[in-house]
C-alpha cells in the first residue's frame, strides 16, 4: 500500500466512525413515569431562542406550580427553531408515539391540517364535561379558528391577534409627518416611507418580512396584509378554489418591490433571515432604528418589564395606525387575525393529565396572566373585561382592529401553499420582477392543489 | 485474482464460510442503503406530504413530480448552482488550489511543511457546520471582513448577499482543500525524482517538468480526486444552509438545499424525494464518466 493510501485509508475509517457512532446514538425515550410515581405531561412549544426568558416558559413554570393535581409533573419541551422550521419539526414529531408530546401549541393556520393528517386528537367529547367552553366564557368567534373542516375541535385558543402598522413617533416628528398617524392608502404609506428616508438618515423607514426564513410572519403580516387590502382573497370560498392569478397579487408584489426598489426597506442581510422578527421588534424599532414596522399586536409583549427587550418609554413612543386598504376602499383598513391553541397529539401518552392541565392553564386567570405577558389579544370574554387586562396600552385598538378581520383560508392545503407566498415574497424582495414571481407561485400552487382547484381572476 | 483467491485456504470453491462473513455486512447494505433507495424511488411517485390529507393517505400520482420538476424554474436554478458550486469550489478550487500547495511543499523542510500542513488541515478537520459560522462571521455585515475594510477606509458590503455565490464557494474551498491536498502530495511523492533530475540536465524548464512529466505521472490520482471531491461537494448541504439558508432568493440554492426546502419547509415529502433521485442521478452520471476518462 502506498504511503498516500493508507493515509487516506485512515482519514476514511475515522469519517465512518464517527458517521456511525452520530448515526448509532439515540436519544433515549421518556417512559412519562418519574421514579416517584408521577404522571410527566410534556408541553411543546417553540422557543425563539431566549430559553428559559420566553413567556411562554415562565408562563408554563408558573402554572405548573399552582396546579393542584400533584400527581402530574409539568415539563416543557420547546422546540427551538425559526418559525418557518417550527411546523416541519412539530409535524416530524407528531408523526410518532416516541416523539409525541403531550400538548403541543399549534398555531391555528396549521391546525386544520394536522388535524387533517391525523396528528390530533378531536376534542369535543371532552368539551361537553368543560363548562367554560359553553358558558359563554370563550369568545363564540374564536372557536372558528380551532375548528377542523370535519366539524370537530381540535384545540383549545388561547390567543388571537391583529396586524397593522406600528410607527416611531419620535422618528415622525423629525420627518415632519404626524405623530397621530393614519394612512388611508398605501401610497400614504409609501410617502410616509419615503419622508422618513429623505429627512432622518440611518433609520429604516419600513421593516415588512419578506423574507422565507420568517416563515408564516412573512405570508401574513406582510403578503396577506397587502393581498386582502387589495380586496382580493387567496382562496374563493364560493367555487372553493385558490386564486393563482389576479390584479391584486400583482399589486401586492409591486408594493414589495416598490419598497425594496427605493431602498425604504430593511437591508435584505436582516431582513431574509430567521431572526429578522426580533431583530425589527427587539433591536430596531426600540432603538430608533426603525420607523415603520407592518407587524402583530403582540410587538408590545416584548416591552413589559421581563420582557425580550424591556422599554418602559414604548407607551408614549410607539403608535399604531391601521393598515389601509390599496386605494382607501371600503372598508378603510385591513387586519388578519390569527391565534394559537393548545392541542392534545392523537399520540400523546398522557391525554387525560393532558386534558386536565389545559382545562387548568386556560381558565379565566391563567389565560389573563398569558395574554398580558405575551402581549397578544385574549379569545375569551371574560379575561377581555379584566381591569389588568384592559389598561394595557394598544390592548383596546388592537382588539378595536378585529372588526374587520379577516381569516386565513381554513384549508388543509394552505401551509403548504404559504410557503409558496414566502418563496414568492422573497423572490421579488431579492428583485425578480413581479410577473415573474407571480407565475412561479401559480404553477408551484397548481401542484400542490392540483390544477382544478385553482382559479384565475 | 482468482488464482490468488485460490491459493487461500478457505477460499475455495468447496469451503464457502467466506460467505458468513460477508453476509452481516451485505444485510447492513441492503437495509441501510438499498431499501431506503427503493423506498426513495416508490415514495417519488406519490404526492407524501408532512402534514394535511396527504401525510394520512397516500396517493399513488404516476410520473406527476417529475414532469413538474422538469418544468420548474427553482429545479433549473438548482442544477446552475450546483454546477457553478462543484466547478468553483471542488473541481477548480479545491483541486487547484491543492494541487498548489502539494507541489509547493514538495521537498521543502521538514518544519515548513508541518506548520502549512496544519494549517490547511485545520479548514478540513473542523465540522461543516463550524466552518459555516466561521465564514458567515467573517462574512457578516458586522463582520471580519467588513471590520478590515474599515479599518483601511474602505465601506463594508453585505457580502453574503451581494456575492452569497461567492462566499459559500470560499468556504468550501477553504473546507475541503486538505483533502485534495494530502492527495496530491502522496501522489507527488511516488514521481520519482530521478526523471524529474534527468529532464533537468536535458535541458527541461520547471514548466516543462510540470506539464510534460508530474501531471501526467499522477494523472490517475487527478481522476480519483477529482471523483472523490466532485461526490463530496455535490452533497454539501450544512454548509450553504447555514451560510445563506440557500438564499437570498435562489442565487444559492443548489439540488441539496432545494431537495431539503421542498421536503421539510414546503411539507412536499413526494417531490422532494423525487429531486433526491435526480441528485442521486446527477452523482451517478459523474462517477460513470470520470470511471470511463480514468480507463481510456
Amino acid at each position: 500500500m502506498r504511503p498516500g493510501n493508507r493515509r487516506l485509508m485512515a482519514a476514511g475509517a475515522v469519517v465512518m466512525c464517527t458517521v456511525m457512532a452520530i448515526g448509532c446514538s439515540s436519544q433515549s425515550g421518556d417512559g412519562g413515569k418519574t421514579s416517584s410515581g408521577k404522571t410527566t405531561v410534556t408541553i411543546t412549544y417553540r422557543d425563539d431562542g431566549i430559553g428559559e426568558k420566553g413567556v411562554l416558559y415562565k408562563w408554563i413554570k408558573e402554572v405548573a406550580s399552582t396546579f393542584p393535581d400533584k400527581s402530574i409533573e409539568i415539563k416543557p419541551t420547546p422546540i427551538q427553531a425559526s418559525e418557518g422550521d417550527y411546523f416541519a419539526k412539530i409535524a416530524l414529531a407528531l408523526k410518532s408515539k416516541d416523539t409525541a408530546p403531550d400538548i403541543v401549541t399549534e398555531d391555528t393556520f396549521i391546525l386544520n391540517s394536522d388535524a387533517a393528517a391525523g396528528y390530533l386528537e378531536p376534542l369535543d367529547e371532552r368539551l361537553k364535561g368543560w363548562k367554560d367552553w359553553s358558558n359563554g366564557s370563550f369568545i363564540e368567534a374564536m372557536k372558528k379558528g380551532v375548528t377542523a373542516s370535519d366539524g370537530k375541535v381540535y384545540g383549545v385558543p388561547y390567543n388571537t391577534d391583529s396586524r397593522g402598522l406600528w410607527y416611531n413617533k419620535d422618528l415622525f416628528k423629525k420627518a415632519g409627518l404626524p405623530e397621530d398617524w393614519k394612512p388611508k392608502t398605501w401610497d400614504e404609506v409609501l410617502d410616509a416611507a419615503r419622508a422618513i428616508k429623505a429627512k432622518v438618515p440611518d433609520v429604516v423607514p419600513i421593516w415588512m418580512n419578506m423574507g422565507k426564513a420568517t416563515g408564516e410572519a412573512t405570508s401574513m403580516q406582510t403578503y396577506e396584509m397587502l393581498l386582502y387590502g387589495t380586496g382580493e382573497r387567496l382562496y374563493d370560498d364560493a367555487s372553493g378554489k385558490w386564486v393563482t392569478k389576479s390584479q391584486g397579487i400583482t399589486d401586492a408584489l409591486s408594493f414589495i418591490e416598490t419598497v425594496n426598489k427605493e431602498k425604504l426597506g430593511p437591508p435584505l442581510s436582516k431582513v431574509l433571515n430567521g431572526q429578522a422578527g426580533n431583530t425589527a421588534s427587539r433591536e430596531y424599532l426600540p432603538k430608533g432604528k426603525l420607523a415603520i414596522s407592518l407587524d402583530g399586536s403582540w410587538i408590545p409583549g416584548n416591552y413589559l418589564d421581563g420582557g425580550a427587550a424591556p422599554w418602559p418609554e414604548y407607551k408614549d413612543v410607539l403608535g399604531f395606525a391601521p393598515m389601509p386598504t390599496s386605494k382607501g376602499q371600503a372598508p378603510g383598513s385591513i387586519t388578519l387575525a390569527g391565534g394559537w391553541a393548545l392541542s392534545i397529539p392523537s399520540n400523546a401518552k398522557h391525554k387525560d393529565a393532558a386534558w386536565a392541565f389545559i382545562q387548568y392553564a386556560l381558565n379565566k386567570e391563567n389565560t389573563a396572566k398569558l395574554v398580558i405577558a405575551s402581549g397578544n389579544i385574549t379569545v375569551r370574554a371574560d379575561v377581555s373585561k379584566d381591569p389588568a387586562y384592559t389598561k394595557m396600552p394598544f390592548n383596546e385598538i388592537a382588539t378595536d382592529y378585529l372588526k374587520n378581520a379577516e381569516f386565513r383560508p381554513a384549508q388543509d392545503k394552505y401551509p403548504e401553499v404559504s410557503t409558496q407566498i414566502q418563496a414568492m415574497v422573497e423572490s421579488v424582495a431579492t428583485g425578480t420582477s413581479p410577473a415573474d414571481a407571480a407565475s412561479k407561485y401559480a404553477q408551484d400552487v397548481s401542484r400542490i392543489v392540483g390544477a382544478d382547484h385553482t382559479m384565475e381572476k | 485474482m482468482s488464482s490468488i483467491a485460490a491459493a487461500v485456504p478457505g477460499r475455495t470453491r468447496k469451503n464457502r464460510t467466506w460467505i458468513y462473513f460477508l453476509l452481516p455486512s451485505v444485510a447492513i447494505m441492503l437495509l441501510f442503503f438499498v431499501y431506503p433507495i427503493l423506498l426513495t424511488f416508490f415514495y417519488s411517485f406519490t404526492n407524501l406530504a408532512l402534514t394535511g390529507e396527504s401525510a394520512k393517505e397516500l396517493k399513488f400520482i404516476g410520473i406527476d413530480n417529475y414532469t413538474h420538476m422538469f418544468k420548474d424554474p427553482t429545479v433549473r436554478t438548482g442544477i446552475w448552482n450546483t454546477i457553478v458550486f462543484l466547478l468553483g469550489s471542488a473541481v477548480i478550487g479545491q483541486q487547484v488550489l491543492g494541487f498548489l500547495i502539494a507541489l509547493l511543499m514538495k521537498r521543502k523542510n521538514k518544519t515548513f511543511r508541518r506548520i502549512i500542513g496544519t494549517v490547511v488541515l485545520a479548514g478540513w478537520v473542523t465540522p461543516e457546520i463550524v466552518c459555516a459560522l466561521c465564514l458567515y462571521s467573517f462574512f457578516g455585515d458586522e463582520g471580519t471582513l467588513n471590520a478590515i475594510l474599515g479599518f483601511v477606509g474602505a465601506k463594508g458590503i453585505a457580502w453574503l448577499y451581494t456575492m452569497p455565490m461567492f462566499t459559500v464557494i470560499l468556504a468550501n474551498i477553504w473546507h475541503g482543500t486538505a483533502f485534495s491536498m494530502l492527495v496530491f502530495q502522496a501522489a507527488l511523492d511516488d514521481v520519482p525524482s530521478e526523471i524529474e533530475e534527468a529532464a533537468v540536465v536535458d535541458g527541461a524548464s520547471r514548466w516543462q517538468i510540470l506539464i510534460r512529466i508530474t501531471i501526467p505521472y499522477i494523472k490517475d490520482s487527478i481522476t480519483t480526486n477529482m471523483m472523490l471531491v466532485t461526490l463530496q461537494t455535490l452533497g454539501v448541504f450544512g454548509l450553504i444552509y447555514a451560510m445563506t439558508g440557500g438564499g437570498p432568493g435562489t442565487a444559492t440554492t443548489t439540488l441539496p438545499i432545494f431537495m431539503y426546502n421542498q421536503a421539510f419547509v414546503n411539507y412536499q415529502l413526494g417531490y422532494g424525494t423525487a429531486i433526491s433521485l435526480l441528485l442521486l442521478l446527477i452523482g451517478i452520471v459523474l462517477s460513470l464518466f470520470y470511471i470511463r476518462s480514468m480507463k481510456s
